[in-house]
């Protein structure tokens, strides 16, 4: 049998779940029961659902997900490590009619880059932010993040992540919530099918609130990392319901679109 | 910007100090977005951008650091805009990172630096401390800026206007390099529009959504097997090709034993030594670099087989003196004054070292 006639719809069969088009068909690089799939997918399934992909100008970050242009076909550029919202805000500056969005990891944008999105947000830039946290620097191999858990054992807190030497973990989106310019910063978690559906509710007003021109919009990707973790990819989603919920609580922390939008 | 001609058709000249001509010269050029964080001496450039560029219908940011700032002159470089950020020494070690990335993507944009005495906090008077940094790459990896040294208020202005050009001629960061003298002082300049805006509008590289084309992408990372090496190649051949812009004045060589080679405002205070030692007979003469990558080479090596004599002089403890003898190297050497910065140079100190070069003659 052929390929299109094996891929072909029976006459009781119909068509429920499809392949964005922006999305790109290759094999991926990320690691089996990373969220950086869905993560890509739920932007990309948003983008096309507001109908902005051929108006949507993408800043990649440094990290595992500095390829997401491999996998999204919009225009991209890549910032230097932390630097994204600063290169999104010169990119958004410079075409004020364009949806421009960053795409970063929990030791990019809550490590060295917290300079950069804090002011991103304060200034109310209308930008989107889309924050994969998975508590660990996934690209150079595991180490301690902003965002690693009290206890938790990375390879550079082996006996384990100890609030006296490190500190707490990070909570951005609640920090984020709490500046003048955004209109809109929320968490959600890609650990099961019922919490990536509220995730893509989220993505979407965060993007929505920079198209109507209401502020910073902001969303944080609670996700896994089973490689750098140590554990399978099941387990993975347990840690984060078990773990990572508890301490980095769901929901949404500032939304002004009932209102007026911040200056 | 209403200082084109006056009725009379006749160009209008304004009285304004370097900072400020920068800034006219930006907008005449078509800058469209500023981006910078305060630093003396360089803040009139800021203040002038935030209220003229809005009226232009331009961007003006004041970033939280001089990081963002050349962050920001990134993205909006991407975007295929004209864009500037300013600062001064401390704040341009800041923005390293950002440049290094400019030139591996290839984003045109344009930098001023009103160099302050260093290292560290240094002072905030004038110094040519920033030449290697400017002229070397400055930040990590194999890189070239365009830098231009004005030396007047005059060349403030035209040379920003030249940085926007040769910046998306090239799709290369350029520098403008002056100092805090050049910066602060004030001198009649002629504004003057240019016939067009070059590069801009049909970029063919630029980001605005990939409507009815392929995606267009922007970056510096080079994974795959033989990719870095192509790039830097490409690069590489890119550099060469800028050597067709390098510019100097030359003033009174033709019949001068010693050359003083010096730059920017230093080179102008050269140029009065020069004209105090002529009065009494000495045969000296200046070729001040005002592109200092492209380094005016060539035209210095042809001096040097001439059998003239070289004196440089810097406003540092010697750093474009080394670009002089490469490119003498073989012919002659080149003696060297370096004014120490934390010290404001006058004519006179240059008397001594230029008649120690002709050997007390």
């Amino acid at each position: 049998m052929q390929a299109d006639e094996r891929l072909a719809l029976a006459d009781d069969e119909q068509m429920a779940f499809e392949v964005p088009d922006v999305l790109v068909d290759r094999a991926t690089h990320y690691c089996p029961g990373c969220h950086h799939g869905i993560a890509h997918r739920l932007v990309a399934e948003v983008l096309e659902e507001m109908g902005v992909v051929d108006d949507t100008i993408c800043v990649a970050s440094i990290g595992c997900s500095v390829f997401i242009y491999n996998y999204l076909a919009v225009d991209s550029v890549e910032a230097p490590h932390g630097r994204a919202p600063a290169v999104a805000t010169g990119v958004k500056r410079g075409r004020t009619d364009k949806i421009v969005f960053t795409y970063q990891g929990d030791g990019d944008l809550a490590s060295i880059g917290l300079a950069e999105v804090m002011h991103a947000a304060n200034r109310g830039e209308r930008i989107t932010i889309v924050f994969v946290n998975n508590t660990v620097y996934g690209m150079t191999g595991g180490q301690m993040a902003p965002t690693t858990l009290i206890g938790q054992k990375t390879t550079t807190c082996p006996g384990g992540r100890c609030r006296d030497r490190e500190g707490m973990p990070i909570r951005m989106a609640e920090i984020i919530a709490g500046l003048g310019g955004v209109a809109y910063s929320a968490r959600a978690s890609l650990d099961s099918v019922k919490n990536i559906r509220a995730a893509k509710k989220a993505v979407r007003k965060a993007f929505d609130v920079q198209q109507q021109g209401l502020g910073f919009g902001f969303v944080e990707l609670l996700s896994g990392c089973p490689t750098n973790w140590r554990m399978d990819a099941v387990k993975a989603n347990t840690r984060i319901r078990e773990e990572m919920i508890p301490y980095f609580p769901l929901g949404v922390y500032k939304d002004v679109t009932e209102g007026e939008g911040v200056c | 910007m209403p200082h084109n001609t006056t009725d009379t058709g006749t160009p209008e000249r304004i009285f304004i100090k370097g900072n400020e001509a920068i800034a006219h010269g930006a907008l005449a050029a078509g800058c469209r977005c500023y981006f910078g964080y305060p630093i003396t001496p360089q803040n009139d450039i800021p203040e002038m951008m935030s209220y003229a560029l809005p009226d232009a219908g331009g961007e003006f940011v004041q970033a939280e650091s001089e990081v963002a700032s050349a962050n920001m002159l990134l993205g909006a470089a991407a975007a295929g805009i004209r864009a500037l950020t300013s600062s001064s020494s401390p704040g341009i070690s800041l923005m390293q990172e950002a440049i290094s990335y400019m030139a591996g993507s290839e984003l045109p944009g344009v930098i001023v630096n009103m160099n302050r005495g260093g290292p560290g906090l240094g002072d905030i008077g004038p110094s040519q401390g920033d030449y290697f940094q400017s002229v070397k790459g400055g930040g990590h990896g194999d890189y070239k800026l365009l830098v231009l040294a004005p030396a007047t208020c005059q060349e403030c202005y035209d040379m920003m206007v030249q940085a926007f050009d040769l910046a998306f001629k090239y799709r290369n960061p350029v520098m403008v390099l002056g100092d805090a003298i050049v910066g602060q002082m004030k001198e009649p300049v002629t504004p003057w529009k240019p016939a067009a805006v070059a590069g801009t509008e049909a970029a063919d590289w630029r980001l605005e959504g990939a409507k009815g084309r392929k995606p267009r992408l922007l970056k510096s990372l080079f994974l795959e097997d033989g990719a870095l090496a192509g790039q830097n190649r490409h690069l590489q051949a890119k550099y060469a090709a800028m050597q067709a812009e390098a510019r100097a004045e030359s003033f009174l060589t033709d019949d001068a034993e010693l050359i003083v080679v010096a730059y920017g405002s230093i080179g102008r205070i050269a140029k009065s030594a020069i004209r105090k030692l002529r009065a009494q007979g000495h045969k000296v003469g200046l070729v001040r670099p005002q592109t200092l990558f492209p380094f005016p080479g060539p035209l210095l090596r042809g001096l040097a087989e001439q059998g003239k004599r070289f004196l440089t002089i810097e406003h540092n403890c010697g750093q474009m003196v080394e670009d002089v003898r490469l490119s003498i190297r073989g012919i002659v050497d080149s003696a060297f004054y370096g004014h120490m910065p934390g010290e404001m140079p006058g004519s006179d100190d240059f008397l001594a070292p230029i008649l120690d070069a002709m050997g007390g003659k």
